[in-house]
C-alpha cells in the first residue's frame, strides 16, 4: 500500500508576478520577477537550491522546449532542471515534480517555477487546438477552441440537469459575477473589474452558450514555490504550508469513446479528488476544504468542479451558488484571489498561483486584509487541462 | 445480363438563385434565365460529392462485392494521386479492385459508364461503382456562372439482379472546341455561344441519337424517357420535336433547378428516369462533349425490388438557399477573406499518417471489440470498455454508415471558419461508440441534443503550400 506524500512536504517560500497583458516582459523576466519574491520569502539562497522544475505549455512563441531557460534565467548553478508539460495542469505537475523529489530524499530543496507568456502569440484567447494533439487527431478531431469545447459541457449539463438556456446562463453568470469581484480587490489580478449578472448574460457570444464573461483571462505570469522536508520546514519560518495530497488523474478514453460518460461533469475530477482525499485523510470534502482555487476556465467548468469535487451533489450546484456559499464572505469561499477567470490563466503558471494564494491565505497573509479569510484550515488547488471529454485533472491539498 | 444494380445521387443543399448572381455581377452584362443552381458548401468538391452519391448508390447494396470504381469528372482536385482512388478508400471498398479516373470532357460520365458495362461483359470486373461528379469552378460573371450546378450520380453496374439493363450504345466523337481547359489553368475558356449551341449541341445530339435508333432499329418511341443535357434550353426543346419525341418522353433536364452538373449530368438525368420508371420501360440517354455517346437501357421488374433511397428526387427537395454571393466567393476561395490568426495556421499535411491511419481517417473505421462488442472510434487496440480491456482482439467497424445521436454540441465564434459560427459536437452512434465531429449542412438554431445525424464525407482543409486537399467526415442533421 503506498503511502502518499502527507506532511512528509511543505511550502517554505512562494512568489506571484502581477497577471495580465505584459507587453513590456518576456518570459524570462517573468521567470526572475516570481524567482526572487520566492526566495526572499523563503528566506534562502539561490545556492541552497539542489534541483528545480520548469512548467511552462506553449514554449514555441516564448522560452523554447527544455528547460535551459530556467537555468539560463536565473543562472541556476549547474543544478538539474526539468522541464514538465501537461496541459493546463502544468504548474501543478511543476510543484508535484518538486515535492516528490524532496519526499524521495533525494533533494532537501527544490524549486517549482511556472511561467507563460500568451501575449506574445497574437492570439485573443488560446492558440487553435489543431496542432497541440497530435498528427492523427488534427485529421479526425473537429477544429475546436478551448471555450466550444467547455460550451459543449454546458450545453450538456443544461440538458442532463432541466435547465433552460437562460436559467443555465444565469446560473453562471453568478459565478463570474463572485470572481469578479474577488478579482477586484486583489492587486496583482488582471481583471479588476466588478461586473453585474445583466453584462455577463448580455455579452457576445464566444461559443454557445458561453458568453465572453464567461472565459478567463488569457495573460502573462509566472508563480513559483520553494519546498523542503517537512521536518526541516520551521528552521526556515514559524509558518510553512504542508502539503497534504497531491494528485493527479487523466482520462482513460471511456469519456470520449465510451458512451458511459454524461457530458455533465468532468470524470477525472471527480477521481483526482477521490485520490487527494484519501491521501489527505479528508472525509467530508464540502465541510473540511476550507476554500479553495479551482480551475475556472470558463464559468462553466467551476460549477461541475464543485460537483465533481464534491462540495455540492451532483446537479444541485445552482443552489450552493444562489446562497453565496462560494463567495468570499460565504462558508466554502472558491476562487478568493478571482480565479483564473480574473486573476488571469497563463498556464504553466496557473497551479503555482492557486496555490499562492492557498499558502498565503493560510498565513494570514493575504494582500490586501479585505481578503484575507477568517482561519481557513484547509486549502484545495484544482488544474484541468485539455478537454472535458479527454484531460488531466490535478488536485492538491495543503494546510497548516 | 448486363445493366445497372443500384443508383444514387447527390445535390449539395444550397441552392443560389440567378438574381442573386444577377445583383452581384449583372453589372458585368450577365443576364441569366430565371432558376437556381445547386451550390456545393464550404467543404465540398468533386471528391466528397462522388463519395455521397456513392453512399446513396450503395445503399442496400453489398459492398464487399464492389471490385471496381470509376470516376468521371472535369474538375478533380488531384491531377495526381488517383481520385478514385480517393473514393474507394472513403467508401471503405476493398482494395482488390480497379479503380480509374474519366476525365477531359463533359461526356466523361457516360465514358466511364460504358467502360464499366465493358468491363463487366467481358468478365473483368463484377460490380463496377460509376461516379459521376462535378464541381467547376466559374469566373465570375461568366455565362458558365449560371449555368453550370455542382452535384453528383452513381450507378453500381454488374449482372445480378440487375434494375435496368443495357441494351446498347453508340458514340460519336469531334475534337469539337466549344470549351476548353489548358492544365495548370483555375478556369475554363469558351467560343462563342452560337457556335457551341448551332455546330455542336443542336447536331451532335441527333447524330448520335439517330445512329443509335438505326444501328438497332428502333423507333423514337419506342422510348419510355429520353435523357440529354439541356445546356440550351430552346434548343433541347427543338431536338425533341426535330426527333419526334413527345414532350412526355424528354426527361427534365434541371437546368432551372440545379444547373449543368457537367459529367454527372446524364447519369444524374439517367438516375432519374430510373426513379420514374416501370418494368419494361426503354431509356435513352446521352451525353455531351467532344461528341456523344448514346446508351440505351430496358426496365426489368427488380425495379420494385430496390430498397428507397434518397436517389434525385429527396436530394431536389431538400435544400436551404445561399442569398449571399459574396459568402458563395468566399466558400470558392474567390475572395481572400480573412479569419483571423487562427484561420493562417499552418495545417500539417502528414502523407505517411494519412495512409497508416486511412481506415481512421478516410473511411471512418474504427474497432469493434470481438470479446465484448464494443464497437469505438478512432481504430484502437485495447478495448475502451472499462470493464473489458480486451488486447488487440479487435475487428474492423464502419462508422460512415452508422446513424446516431447529437450528444452535445457547441456554435463556436472563436474557431476559423469560412461560415461561423463552427459548429461541433459529439456523436453516439446506433448500435454504440462515440466520438466528436465538426458539423455541417446546419444552422445552430436548427439543432439540439438528441437530434438524429448521420456521416457525411467533407474536404476537411486545402494546404496550398503543399498541394494537398484534406479530407475527413463530418457529421449532418439527416437530410429529408
Amino acid at each position: 500500500m503506498a503511502e502518499g506524500i502527507k506532511n512528509k512536504v511543505a511550502i517554505i517560500g512562494m512568489g506571484c508576478t502581477k497577471f495580465g497583458e505584459l507587453w513590456d516582459k518576456g518570459g524570462e523576466d517573468l521567470m526572475v520577477d516570481a524567482f526572487q519574491e520566492c526566495i526572499e520569502d523563503a528566506g534562502i539562497e539561490k545556492k541552497d537550491i539542489q534541483a528545480a522544475w520548469l512548467g511552462i505549455h506553449f514554449e514555441e512563441q516564448s522560452v523554447g522546449k527544455g528547460a535551459t531557460s530556467l537555468a539560463l534565467a536565473l543562472k541556476l548553478p549547474f543544478i538539474p532542471v526539468t522541464r514538465v508539460e501537461n496541459f493546463c495542469a502544468t504548474g501543478t505537475e511543476a510543484l508535484r515534480g518538486a515535492c516528490y523529489a524532496v519526499a524521495s530524499g533525494a533533494y532537501d530543496i527544490a524549486l517549482a517555477l511556472g511561467v507563460e507568456k500568451l501575449k506574445d502569440t497574437g492570439y485573443g484567447g488560446l492558440p487553435g487546438f489543431r496542432n497541440l494533439m497530435g498528427a492523427r487527431n488534427a485529421l479526425i478531431m473537429p477544429k475546436v477552441t478551448a471555450p466550444g469545447t467547455f460550451a459543449m459541457m454546458a450545453t450538456r449539463y443544461f440538458a442532463v440537469h432541466g435547465l433552460s438556456p437562460d436559467e443555465g446562463k444565469r446560473m453562471l453568470a453568478k459565478v463570474s459575477v463572485k470572481s469578479h469581484h474577488n478579482g477586484f480587490l486583489n492587486p496583482k489580478a488582471h481583471l479588476r473589474r466588478e461586473v453585474t449578472e445583466e453584462q455577463v448574460m448580455n455579452a457576445p457570444i464566444i461559443a454557445w452558450p458561453l458568453g465572453l464573461f464567461d472565459c478567463c483571462g488569457v495573460s502573462d505570469g509566472s508563480a513559483a514555490a520553494i519546498v523542503t522536508r517537512a521536518d526541516m520546514a520551521r528552521n526556515f519560518r514559524p509558518d510553512p504550508v504542508y502539503i497534504k495530497s497531491l494528485q493527479v488523474a487523466l482520462s482513460s478514453g471511456e469519456e470520449l469513446m465510451y458512451t458511459q460518460w454524461d457530458g455533465a461533469h468532468v470524470e477525472t475530477g471527480y477521481r483526482a479528488g477521490v485520490l487527494a482525499y484519501n491521501e489527505a485523510g479528508i472525509k467530508n470534502p464540502r465541510k473540511e476544504i476550507s476554500m479553495a482555487e479551482v480551475h475556472d476556465c470558463f464559468s462553466i467548468t467551476e460549477a461541475v468542479t464543485m460537483e465533481d469535487l464534491q462540495f455540492s451533489s451532483r446537479g444541485r450546484v445552482k443552489d450552493d451558488i444562489e446562497s453565496g456559499r462560494f463567495n468570499l464572505d460565504g462558508e466554502q469561499p472558491i476562487q478568493p484571489d478571482g480565479g483564473l477567470k480574473c486573476f488571469g490563466h497563463p498556464i504553466g503558471a496557473s497551479g503555482l498561483r492557486m496555490m499562492f494564494e492557498m499558502y498565503k491565505q493560510l498565513q494570514g497573509k493575504a494582500q490586501q486584509p479585505e481578503r484575507q479569510l477568517k482561519n481557513p484550515k484547509i486549502g484545495l488547488t484544482h488544474n484541468m487541462g485539455g478537454f472535458p471529454a479527454m484531460n488531466v485533472v490535478s488536485v492538491a491539498i495543503v494546510g497548516l | 445480363m448486363v445493366g445497372i444494380e443500384s443508383y444514387g445521387a447527390y445535390i449539395p443543399r444550397y441552392r443560389m438563385n440567378h438574381n442573386t448572381i444577377f445583383s452581384a455581377v449583372g453589372f458585368l452584362g450577365t443576364f441569366p434565365a430565371p432558376g437556381e443552381n445547386a451550390v456545393a458548401n464550404y467543404d465540398e468538391d468533386t471528391i466528397s460529392m462522388a463519395v455521397a452519391a456513392g453512399i446513396d448508390c450503395l445503399s442496400g447494396m453489398n459492398r464487399e462485392k464492389v471490385d471496381g470504381l470509376y470516376l468521371a469528372t472535369t474538375s478533380q482536385p488531384y491531377m495526381l494521386r488517383q481520385n478514385s482512388a480517393i473514393v474507394a478508400t472513403a467508401l471503405d471498398l476493398q482494395s482488390g479492385m480497379r479503380t480509374a479516373d474519366f476525365s477531359g470532357s463533359s461526356k466523361a460520365g457516360t465514358s466511364a459508364l460504358l467502360s464499366a458495362f465493358d468491363a463487366v461483359k467481358g468478365g473483368t470486373s463484377s460490380n463496377v461503382l460509376v461516379c459521376a461528379s462535378d464541381c467547376r469552378l466559374s469566373k465570375p460573371g461568366s455565362s458558365q456562372e449560371p449555368l453550370y450546378g455542382d452535384g453528383a450520380a452513381a450507378l453500381l453496374v454488374g449482372s445480378d439482379d440487375v434494375i435496368v439493363t443495357l441494351e446498347g450504345s453508340y458514340s460519336v466523337t469531334y475534337d469539337f472546341p466549344d470549351r476548353w481547359r489548358a492544365a495548370g489553368e483555375k478556369f475554363e475558356h469558351a467560343w462563342e455561344d452560337r457556335f457551341i449551341r448551332d455546330e455542336g449541341y443542336a447536331r451532335m445530339i441527333p447524330e448520335v441519337i439517330s445512329g443509335l435508333l438505326k444501328k438497332y432499329n428502333l423507333n423514337i418511341k419506342d422510348f419510355a424517357k429520353i435523357a440529354y443535357p439541356g445546356i440550351y434550353v430552346r434548343e433541347h426543346g427543338a431536338i425533341a420535336r426535330r426527333l419526334g419525341a413527345e414532350p412526355g418522353q424528354i426527361q427534365d433536364i434541371l437546368l432551372d433547378k440545379i444547373g449543368d452538373t457537367g459529367s454527372a449530368s446524364p447519369l444524374m438525368m439517367l438516375a432519374a428516369a430510373i426513379e420514374g420508371a416501370k418494368p419494361g420501360d426503354k431509356i435513352l440517354v446521352a451525353s455531351f462533349g467532344n461528341g456523344s455517346d448514346a446508351l440505351f437501357f430496358q426496365v426489368t421488374e427488380k425495379i420494385n425490388k430496390l430498397a428507397d433511397r434518397r436517389g434525385v428526387k429527396k436530394n431536389l427537395a431538400s435544400k436551404k438557399e445561399l442569398s449571399s454571393y459574396e459568402k458563395y466567393l468566399a466558400f470558392r476561395n474567390l475572395a481572400p477573406m480573412d479569419l483571423g490568426m487562427r484561420g493562417e495556421e499552418s495545417i500539417r499535411s502528414p502523407m505517411s499518417t494519412l495512409f497508416r491511419e486511412r481506415q481512421s481517417i478516410l473511411s471512418l473505421c474504427g474497432s469493434r471489440c470481438k470479446r465484448c462488442g464494443t464497437p469505438q472510434y478512432p481504430v484502437q487496440r485495447i478495448c475502451v470498455n472499462p470493464d473489458c480491456g480486451a488486447v488487440d482482439e479487435m475487428e474492423s467497424y464502419r462508422f460512415s454508415d452508422k446513424k446516431g445521436v447529437l450528444f452535445t454540441y457547441t456554435g463556436d465564434n472563436l474557431a476559423a471558419s469560412i461560415d461561423p459560427p463552427a459548429i461541433y459536437g459529439f456523436v453516439d452512434f446506433e448500435g454504440g461508440g462515440r466520438f466528436w465531429f465538426d458539423l455541417t449542412d446546419c444552422d445552430l438554431d436548427s439543432i439540439k441534443v438528441g437530434m438524429p445525424v448521420e456521416m457525411t464525407f467533407r474536404r476537411r482543409y486545402i494546404d496550398e503550400a503543399c498541394g494537398v486537399h484534406g479530407y475527413s467526415w463530418k457529421a449532418t442533421p439527416i437530410r429529408a
